[in-house]
């Protein structure tokens, strides 16, 4: 059946602190390669049908208006993914 | 006067509300998320708690339940509401209120007695209080910090639709150090500490006079009754 991924990330210019929680960590850890870490989610949308654009379009609008809120989060992503 | 208190999966302080409603002297209803239905009520309380576990975004999922389309639209023609805590993150989601709610910005749940100055006394749910006033009310959350963007930022403090503001302690890294905003007609009101635990001496937060004895939050509700009879 084929998934549809959407990925929301917070926006750039605010802080994450959830990011700011891992990258302290990964200095603990004694990593100085990254400068920092950002999280974000990723959905998941399973359907049964083909992937054509009116169901990209219909996952578009629900990315934009239930799976993301655009004052403190970017849609940065979707894409079919066939498993 | 009657206000509904609705009641959300994962509300934890719905009773208490109910109770501040009491307290000042109007009739609490208790209402429910999944119904179409506002019992006829004059004001609504969203109040606080975790609904639906804070999945997704906190409030997003109860911002779109059906009894929140009942809110908005009462909303719209000027029916007080007062969004306390997940409420304020509710009314955010819903658009009522602009802006979004964050987690904190140290990344730890916060819980005091916090000292704020009442901003605006032109709300429904302020005008007991005196314009400055300094008050304190107990706040308690994990995602608390205000933002939105530079204009509407301007746009808020321009309009005086900061209500409160964090006094001493920013605690949750909120822009402008803002507490609780209000929509263009003053009817909305949404803020992150919690009234409704400050209405009754013995159980409120502690103040310079006595421990727990804070009733500060009673004049919200009482604000809301009092503007109600003076229509």
């Amino acid at each position: 059946m084929p998934t549809i991924v959407v990925e929301v990330m917070p926006k750039a210019e605010l802080l994450d602190p959830q990011g700011k929680a891992v990258a302290g960590a990964l200095a603990r850890l004694g990593s100085s390669t990254f400068s920092s870490v950002r999280i974000g989610k990723r959905f998941e949308l399973t359907f049964d049908g083909p992937v054509d654009d009116a169901v990209l379009a219909e996952v578009k609008d629900i990315a934009e208006t239930l799976l993301s809120n655009a004052v403190i989060e970017d849609v940065v992503g979707i894409h079919a993914d066939a498993l | 006067m009657r206000i509904g208190v609705v009641t959300f999966p994962g509300s934890l302080d719905d009773r208490d509300a109910q109770r501040a409603v009491r307290f000042a002297d109007a009739e609490p209803v208790a209402l429910w998320h999944g119904d179409h239905d506002l019992q006829g009520v004059d004001a609504v309380v969203l109040p606080g708690g975790f609904s639906y576990g804070d999945y997704l975004r906190c409030g997003a999922i109860a911002a779109r339940s059906a009894i929140m389309t009942e809110v908005i639209a009462a909303a719209e023609q000027g029916m007080p509401i007062l969004g306390i805590c997940n409420g304020f993150q509710m009314l955010t989601e819903s658009h009522l209120l602009p802006g979004g709610l964050i987690r904190n910005e140290a990344g730890s749940f916060v819980c005091r007695d916090q000292l704020l100055r009442v901003e605006s006394t032109s709300t429904t749910w302020t005008s007991g209080f005196s314009a400055g006033e300094e008050i304190i009310i107990p706040l308690k959350n994990g995602e608390g910090g205000y933002i939105a963007d530079a204009v509407t930022i301007e746009r808020l403090e321009g309009e005086g639709r900061v209500v409160f503001r964090y006094l001493g302690y920013n605690p949750n890294g909120s822009m402008n150090d803002i507490a609780g905003i209000s929509n263009e007609r003053g009817n909305v009101v949404g803020l992150m500490p919690h009234p409704e635990h400050a209405i009754e001496p013995g159980f409120g937060p502690d103040t310079a006079d006595a421990m727990r004895s804070g009733v500060d939050g009673l004049r919200l509700f009482r604000s809301a009754l009092e503007s109600a009879l003076a229509h």
